[in-house]
């Protein structure tokens, strides 16, 4: 019984551990390039580390490349189209998840069907809806882009939050003296902060992460962002894989410093059913 | 405090009606329970009453004006949830001034009504904590307080007391009479159990199926049930009933059952003789007598503490006794009964009372 437990247990952290293996090689392997000086790139061999580390790639990165521009371009977007997908999507879940009207099943189904598209199929229809606007290379028509991609799977994923408080509470508060709204910005919304965090999570790293649009809308530096970037490393005939490695790493951060800022919400959210409204 | 008027209301989900036209008058200061199975629609009529569901037709006024139109907060209503819905990132004390600071109340005058119902409800202790490092109990405290705080026109309750555990339910049902007693403030209070609408209410309203089928005060549900279906929901153990023929011979009269029995029962004028009818006896009602005139076979005693539940077969049919005759715990095989006469509640052929 016991030695079957442990058995069990031990078995359980080995598979965790090959998952976490798995997933994190890469992230290690990225490291790896991005202190490795230049000559014993190719010289070495496969090694799990060079004989020697530097942070010279990291300097040329900063200092002498575009990348800052990358960086703050792909900030300023993620961060706009994070606030604007998460502000839309909670009202527009707390419809679906409140409200009865009318064309409420068509509109879902609309929402199901944008869904379905590969994005590749689409690039061509945007750029010529855009660029008339003046919206193609600007970082406004990329905001516009990823809002309107990401707000029918956040809507989906805040609609489910708010599904998960009871509707006595806004009730309760409507008796008490609030309208709806109200009602929803003092006490529905409080309550959905682990949503709202889940979901500026999410739509944040996947702008963060876009390449196709930013590809086909973007062209020259001032506008590009960092995946963009990435690129620039890649010339005719060789691949910077130092120079891109460190920028690599340095693109990390925010995505990290943002979900350390919110990761406090989003475990409250995992455990949020434990209580009885 | 203020009376309500309810005047035949209707109320349909998409096509499916579940209220069929219920008038109802409760005056300043009166405490009404609505009582009845799940689904009678109940809690939809008190929903109705605090504007959280619509009307389909008919008025419902409040201190004589029309509400139907009014949204909640206009309506200067309180109510208690099943559910608390205690504002779970608020503290006690901002739970119960929640309704206050909406209406901009000045800052002392807010500590003042949120010091007086904590002190009348024994939360003092407790104004600081969150709702969820509170007992059930408290909780339900604090959702009475958050009701109380403000002096509405009329307190709902929509089955306050039924996620508490039994002991706990009793306590809180004196004190909810207590405060009303304090309060005199209009009440209506939603309910599936009978002790709470016995105990509580001055008059109890009893619905099934989205109809309204007695109002009265409590006794008068118990002592004349206008008809089976109040019969049998009020009381505990539930009502005895037979069906069979009634039957005038002379100054007497009797009940023909299926199976051959004749039950006598006192001659009524609303009923023609020859016609189907069903008879009531309440179990508490049945007296045991050795010389009595009905036999009965024993099938199973259930002993309550208080007094004994048993359940006998007579002629064919089930009957439910009780008694506090403690001798009855082995009464043997058989007993002997009688229905007095004066305890018979006798039934037309639709259900109705006929006296």
């Amino acid at each position: 019984m016991r030695t079957s437990k442990l058995l069990l247990t031990v078995a359980h952290r080995l598979a965790i551990l090959a998952y976490i293996v798995v997933a994190l090689f890469p992230l290690f392997w990225l490291l790896k390039v991005s202190v490795t000086p230049n000559d014993l790139l190719y010289s070495e061999g496969v090694r799990m580390w060079p004989s020697r580390a530097t942070f010279e790639h990291y300097t040329f990165v900063i200092a002498h490349s575009a990348f800052p521009t990358f960086f703050k371009n792909s900030l300023i977007v993620a961060g706009s189209t994070a606030i604007a997908v998460t502000i839309l999507a909670s009202l527009a879940g707390y419809a679906l998840s409140r409200f009865n009207f009318r064309a409420k099943y068509w509109i879902v189904a609309l929402m199901l069907i944008t869904q379905m598209f590969p994005l590749v199929m689409l690039v061509a229809p945007i750029f010529k809806m855009l660029s008339p606007l003046g919206l193609t290379n600007s970082l406004t028509g990329l905001v516009i882009v990823y809002t309107a991609f990401n707000v029918p799977f956040a809507t989906f994923l805040m609609q489910s939050f708010f599904d998960g408080i009871p509707k006595d509470l806004e009730e309760a508060a409507m008796i008490d003296g609030a309208t709806q709204f109200i009602a929803f910005r003092q006490i529905i919304l409080p309550l959905t902060l682990p949503g709202i965090a889940a979901t500026l999570g999410f739509v944040f790293t996947a702008a963060w992460s876009e390449l196709l649009f930013a590809l086909m809308l973007i062209s020259g530096n001032d506008a590009a962002t960092f995946p963009v970037g990435l690129l620039t490393f890649v010339s005719k005939f060789s691949v910077d894989f130092g120079q891109m490695m460190a920028a690599g790493i340095l693109a990390l951060i925010p995505a990290c410093l943002f979900f350390l800022l919110i990761q406090r919400y989003l475990v409250q959210g995992l455990t949020a059913g434990a209580v009885k409204g | 405090m203020a009376s309500i008027d309810i005047q035949s209301i209707r109320k349909s989900f998409g096509t499916f009606p579940v209220l069929h036209g219920v008038d109802l008058t409760i005056r300043d200061g009166e405490f009404i329970v609505l009582v009845g199975p799940s689904g009678c629609g109940k809690s939809t009529l008190l929903r109705m009453i605090a504007g959280l569901e619509g009307v389909t037709s008919g008025d419902i006024r409040i201190d004589g004006k029309r509400v139907n139109d009014l949204a909640p907060k206009d309506r200067d209503i309180a109510m208690v949830f099943q559910s608390y819905a205690l504002y779970p990132h608020m503290s006690v004390a901002d739970n119960m001034s929640y309704s206050l600071r909406l209406r901009r109340t000045a800052k002392e005058k807010i500590a003042s009504a949120v010091g007086n119902a904590a002190s009348k409800l024994g939360l003092d202790p407790l104004l600081e904590r969150r709702p969820r490092a509170l007992s059930g109990g408290q909780r339900q405290r604090v959702a009475m307080g958050r009701a109380i705080v403000r002096q509405p026109k009329a307190f709902l309750f929509d089955e306050p007391l039924s996620n508490l555990d039994a002991r706990l339910r009793e306590q809180m049902r004196a004190e909810i009479k207590k405060l009303h007693a304090d309060l005199r403030a209009t009440s209506i209070y939603v309910t599936h159990d009978q002790i709470e609408a016995m105990t509580l209410a001055d008059r109890i309203v009893a619905m099934h199926a989205g109809v309204v089928q007695q109002v009265g005060t409590p006794l008068d549900l118990y002592d004349r049930p206008a008809n089976l279906f109040v019969a049998g929901f009020i009381g505990s153990p539930g009502m005895n009933f037979f069906e069979g023929l009634y039957v005038v011979s002379g100054e007497k009269a009797e009940l023909r059952l299926a199976n051959g029995t004749v039950l006598p029962v006192g001659k009524r004028a609303g009923i023609e003789s020859g016609s189907v009818a069903t008879l009531g006896i309440r179990p508490e009602h049945v007296t045991l007598n050795d010389q009595g005139a009905l036999e009965a076979d024993v099938d199973l005693i259930e002993p309550t503490g208080f007094g004994i539940i048993m359940h006998v077969t007579l002629h064919d049919g089930p009957l439910k006794i009780f008694t506090l005759d403690r001798s009855m715990l082995n009464p043997g095989p058989k007993v002997r009964v009688d229905l007095p006469l004066e305890r018979l509640h006798l039934f037309g052929s639709d259900g109705n009372r006929v006296d």
